[in-house]
């Protein structure tokens, strides 16, 4: 128990992977304008960690790492290792959970729906999802650490898209100079946010 | 003073719109009402009369810190001259020690001797650090439009207070170059920012820095000579060693090696009384940051650690060691980078103490944890105050539909 513990509280704090590993970026600085858009995209960021890493990790063991195939019995697959899949099915299987989550979004909350727009889909290509099924890869997680390694990633990530939004909501009344009003304050505000982080930089668990 | 007044009034034109010196307004309005009150009345209602302004405040808080200040420098002469005489050293070399020597011993005894010392280490940090940094306020000033601000004075004592005593003076010019532009003047200037100036440059030199910012070679002005300071005795070795060397009560008068402001709890509690009573301060973060830290830490006691002796050191240690008490009243407390709703500065200083306190026992790479967990707060500040106003809102809205 205590080590799935000590695996959530890094992979939210220390690991984070906004601002420790700065993955995710392009919707990290596109939706924290508002603080109720950052919430929901950081819950659907959680969702889609938390189911894709795990069902990543059952693909991995199961089907494409070498000798995982041993299961079916079959002499010629015993061997087979078909890890260089390994992308092309994560991403294949991130698509898809996004994808449910977008039709079910569209029909049940549609407020969020529209205020995610175009960055929903993208979400599929955001590199903090591919990233935490990849680090689950190389540290070679087990089912269960990949599950709270999953959560504990997406709630890192939406830890920190929240408080940026709500950074930029208080510097509405900031006098930026000219040439940082936008996205140059706020990469400016990001890399100040990780500094904050860097307190967590150290702790082994 | 009358002369004055006319000498102001004189130059005045040329600083105005289209006068020769238009430029360099910003300047002449810091210098104008550093002397006398600007004449400009609000013109609409509601009207708040009272002799206290954003200037005054300021002001207020860099007085405040003036006990800290002194009983910091000679702290840091008593440190250090306790050091030289248990290694037989009859000086240190360099200008520093042509200036000491020329002026005063090296009696650990004698107050005049470690005031002195510790002077001569001060007042060039902070002289650097009010320089570069004025420059710096001054610059953005003049080129954006916007006043001159006292904030200013703040900043640059606190963070020379903060500094260890050895730290080379181009370091400090860095450190409050960083704090001041990226962590203040991009945004606007005072008011704006997020981030408290002072320790945002602090912890960019922390973590750009780390063997001139922390480690057991730098808080005694003496080279060559390895003190560490009580909280790094405390992790290493526990309570135990602590106690061998220092008592508590030394602890809370500040006999101890530390940055130069932080280490007497009892000058930092007479300039808090000061801004606590004059409400520039706001009671409710000082009494979350307690808070918070006295329930970490009694329940760290409580649980309890066979590896980690952080685990034991109870909450009237924690407050007296490190930077504790000088984060708590100074820097906590900025009302531009903390939480703006009442609720909420409650909340924000509880998550302060509760972080100081983890950050102290439970990651080895830091000591000490408070400027840090200041830093950590200041970053959900905002998110803290928009839920106690989504709260507020909701209970009210609530109330309407009855």
């Amino acid at each position: 128990m205590e080590h799935y513990l000590s695996l959530f509280i890094r992979s939210v704090f220390i690991e984070n992977m906004a601002l420790a590993f700065f993955l995710g970026m392009c919707t990290f600085i596109a939706i924290s304008k508002k603080i109720p858009a950052a919430v929901g995209l950081g819950i659907a960021v959680i969702v889609v960690m938390a189911i894709t890493v795990p069902v990543n990790n059952l693909i991995l063991n199961h089907l494409l790492k070498e000798g995982a195939l041993a299961w079916t019995g079959i002499d010629a697959l015993a061997s087979v290792d078909l890890s260089f899949l390994g992308l092309l099915s994560y991403i294949g299987v991130i698509a898809a959970i996004v994808q449910i989550l977008e039709m079910f979004l569209d029909r049940y909350v549609p407020a969020l729906y529209n205020a995610l727009g175009v960055f929903l889909p993208l979400i599929t290509v955001n590199c903090a999802i591919l990233g935490t099924s990849l680090f689950m890869v190389e540290r070679d997680y087990n089912f269960a650490e990949s599950a709270v390694f999953g959560l504990g990633a997406g709630v890192g990530w939406a830890l920190a898209i929240t408080a940026l939004a709500g950074i930029r909501e208080k510097l509405k009344y900031s006098d930026v100079p000219e040439g940082l009003r936008g996205l140059g304050i706020t990469f400016i505000t990001v890399g100040l946010m990780s500094l904050g982080f860097m307190s967590f930089g150290g702790i082994s668990l | 003073m009358k002369g004055l007044r006319r000498l102001l009034d004189r130059l005045e034109p040329h600083f105005q719109k289209g006068g020769r010196f238009e430029r360099f307004y910003a300047l002449y309005e810091a210098i104008d009402t550093i002397f006398f009150s600007p004449p400009n009345v609000t013109r609409n209602a509601p009207h708040v009369r009272d002799g206290i302004d954003l200037k005054r405040v300021m002001i207020t808080v860099w007085l405040a810190a003036f006990p800290a200040m002194f009983y910091g420098m000679y702290n840091l002469g008593y440190q250090a001259n306790t050091a030289l005489a248990a290694m037989g050293l009859e000086g240190i070399e360099g200008w520093r020690g042509a200036l000491i020597a020329a002026f005063a011993g090296h009696d650990p005894e004698s107050l005049w001797d470690c005031f002195w010392y510790g002077a001569v280490f001060f007042v060039p940090i902070y002289l650097v650090t009010f320089l570069v940094g004025g420059f710096w306020e001054v610059l953005f000033a003049t080129v954006r439009g916007h006043e001159i601000n006292e904030g200013f004075f703040v900043t640059s004592i606190l963070f020379a207070l903060t500094c260890p005593p050895d730290l080379p003076l181009w370091m400090a010019a860095l450190g409050i170059s960083f704090g001041v532009v990226v962590g203040k003047e991009v945004f606007g200037g005072t008011g704006k920012n997020f981030l408290n100036p002072a320790l945002t440059g602090r912890a960019f030199l922390y973590f750009a820095y780390p063997a001139e910012m922390s480690g057991d070679a730098v808080w005694v002005a003496v080279d060559g000579f390895s003190g560490a300071t009580p909280l790094a005795v405390a992790a290493a070795d526990g309570m135990g060693a602590v106690q061998q060397h220092l008592s508590w009560w030394d602890a809370f008068l500040g006999r101890m090696p530390g940055s130069i402001g932080e280490t007497s709890t009892l000058a930092i509690l007479i300039g808090g009384v000061v801004l606590l009573g004059m409400r520039i301060a706001s009671w409710r973060i000082v009494l979350g940051v307690l808070a918070g830290m006295m329930a970490l830490s009694s329940l760290f006691n409580f649980v309890g650690s066979d590896s980690n002796p952080m685990f034991a050191m109870p909450w009237h240690w924690h407050l007296v060691l490190g930077g504790f008490a000088f984060g708590m009243i100074f820097m906590a407390t900025d009302p531009v980078s903390a939480a703006m709703t009442d609720t909420g500065k409650f909340w924000f200083g509880f998550l302060i103490g509760v972080m100081t306190v983890l950050i102290r026992v439970v990651n080895p790479a830091f000591p000490e944890g408070i400027m840090l967990a200041i830093l950590f707060a200041n970053l959900f500040a905002p998110l803290i105050d928009h839920f106690v106003v989504q709260a507020n809102v909701k209970r009210r809205m609530a109330r309407v539909q009855q």
